[in-house]
């Protein structure tokens, strides 16, 4: 059986009137790539953000490491964040800072490393990524699938038990797509962990995903490994990975 | 029906917003007296809040200097009490005109700084990236800039009172022929030290007041470049009409009856 390393139990969240997940639950697997499929504005990084606590459901709960982080109050839930590394979907590097600066701040900010072991790790986590010349760069200098790379880094550089990332391939072309993907898995075995990534991109699902989630009208209505999902006779799911314009799913 | 709903939103808004500036102003307060400042952040805000803004204060108050007494020097000679009008320059800018104007200018270009940053920030996720990192937007943006303001300001405004009176100076010498040294003697006997203290008293919650709103109104920022827009209009705007509210209620207070 495998563990389970966060959970979300019937999440119900609303944006003013709109309804963006009714009932959702899910399950993270430790140290597997889960990824979670689904149309746009379905509620995929509501996922993400549930899941670090930058949101909180109306209803429900999300349980993160057995925690449930729904009652944590912001103070402790700065500190819980620390251990789950987010890249962002345009990377958020803040660009008043060197690729070197956004890499080291959280280490700068948490942990009591030297100033030399601080420059030491983020180099050398920037070579997991392949950006060890960028050091000295600012955002504006970097190409995009660089920028992503280098949010990947700063996501990465504390060692979290999991990493969040929120549609790493899109805007890219295959050959980034292809080198992106292939960062994520190269990762998750180097850090040991786990990580939920929601991607459009169903080639580079295929290739990361221990398991796949599709939501579909707020709510996650298939779930398992890939074969187990491409052979699924939901014609909802069916339709998504065929990118059919006929079925059930409403355009 | 319809007028009385508005009012009942309108009112909440009004609630809403006061306390989401207070809430702000606590957490930040919270962080400094935790020490947990960074310093070289500070600085820097230091001086590219109050360095860049001097001159831009210098020149509004040369000229306000310039102008009141420009106004009451020609008058004030024609009643035989040119000897006060140096008292009159360096008391209404000790007093008021120097924090005021100050307060305004740097309203005007910080604030919308401060907001406009914060608000590209929280539309290209930064903020949300700092919270995932486990760092709090208050701590991280608001604690260097309030500091950074609440040195600088005063300090600007010291600045804005000399150079108002020495613009006030050279006019009431150039148009009503009046003395320097009486000029200078009549400001001297005037305007007492507390004076200057209180203005700078002022220049202080104007500070606070151009970080908090701008702040505010930057991490409330929604929607895109629009957004960004939006925000920071409502930055200055709010906080110019509040340094105006709290110019008077600190004026009545530190100046009013029985001061």
């Amino acid at each position: 059986m495998s563990n389970i390393i966060a959970k979300l139990d019937n999440v119900t969240m609303r944006y003013g009137d709109k309804v963006i997940l009714q009932n959702c639950s899910l399950d993270v697997v430790e140290g597997a790539i889960t990824c979670i499929i689904g149309l746009s504005g379905a509620g995929k990084s509501t996922i993400l953000r549930l899941l670090n606590g930058l949101r909180k459901p109306d209803e429900g709960h999300v349980y993160v490491k057995g925690v449930d982080i729904c009652h944590m109050p912001e103070t402790k839930l700065i500190n819980f964040r620390s251990a789950i590394g987010f890249a962002f979907q345009f990377a958020a590097l803040f660009d008043s800072m060197t690729i070197g600066e956004n890499v080291s701040l959280p280490l700068r900010e948490h942990s009591k490393m030297s100033e030399e072991e601080i420059e030491k790790t983020a180099r050398a986590t920037l070579e997991s990524v392949g950006l060890e010349q960028t050091f000295n760069s600012m955002p504006s200098e970097l190409s995009g699938g660089m920028i992503k790379r280098a949010g990947f880094a700063r996501a990465v550089v504390t060692n979290p038990d999991i990493v969040l990332y929120d549609e790493p391939t899109t805007g890219l072309d295959p050959i980034v797509t292809h080198l992106l993907t292939d960062t994520i898995k190269r990762l998750r075995a180097q850090l040991n962990g786990t990580a939920v990534v929601i991607s459009h991109d169903l080639q580079s699902i295929y290739m990361m995903a221990d398991y796949i989630g599709m939501i579909f009208e707020g709510a996650i209505i298939a779930y398992g490994t890939v074969d187990e999902l491409k052979k699924s006779m939901n014609p909802i799911v069916q339709q998504f990975l065929q990118g059919s314009e006929v079925g059930p799913i409403p355009l | 029906m319809k007028m009385l709903e508005d009012f009942g939103k309108g009112t909440t808004a009004l609630i809403e917003y006061a306390g989401g500036v207070t809430m702000l102003g606590g957490e930040t307060v919270g962080f400094i007296a935790r020490a947990r400042i960074r310093l070289t952040e500070t600085l820097n805000q230091a001086y590219f809040l109050g360095f860049q803004s001097l001159i831009i204060v210098l020149l509004t108050s040369l000229f306000t200097g310039m102008v009141f007494s420009l106004e009451s020097a020609q008058q004030a000679v024609q009643y035989g009490v040119g000897n006060l009008v140096g008292g009159a320059v360096a008391y209404t800018s000790v007093r008021e005109l120097g924090p005021m104007l100050s307060a305004v200018v740097v309203a005007g270009r910080v604030g919308a700084a401060i907001c406009a940053e914060i608000g590209s920030m929280v539309v290209t996720e930064q903020i949300e990236a700092l919270q995932s990192l486990g760092l709090a937007p208050a701590r991280f943006l608001v604690v260097p800039r309030l500091l950074a303001l609440i040195i600088m300001l005063p300090l600007l405004t010291i600045f804005a009172d000399v150079v108002s009176i020495v613009g006030g100076m050279w006019i009431a010498q150039t148009y009503a022929h009046i003395n320097p040294d009486s000029f200078l003697s009549s400001a001297r006997q005037t305007v007492g030290f507390e004076d200057v203290v209180k203005g700078l008293f002022k220049s202080v919650i104007f500070a606070i007041i151009i970080v908090l709103v701008g702040a505010y109104q930057g991490l409330g920022t929604r929607g895109g470049a629009a957004g960004v827009g939006q925000s920071t209009t409502g930055a200055v705007v709010i906080s110019i009409i509040l340094i105006f509210i709290s110019n008077f209620i600190m004026s009545y207070m530190l100046f009013g009856v029985g001061h």
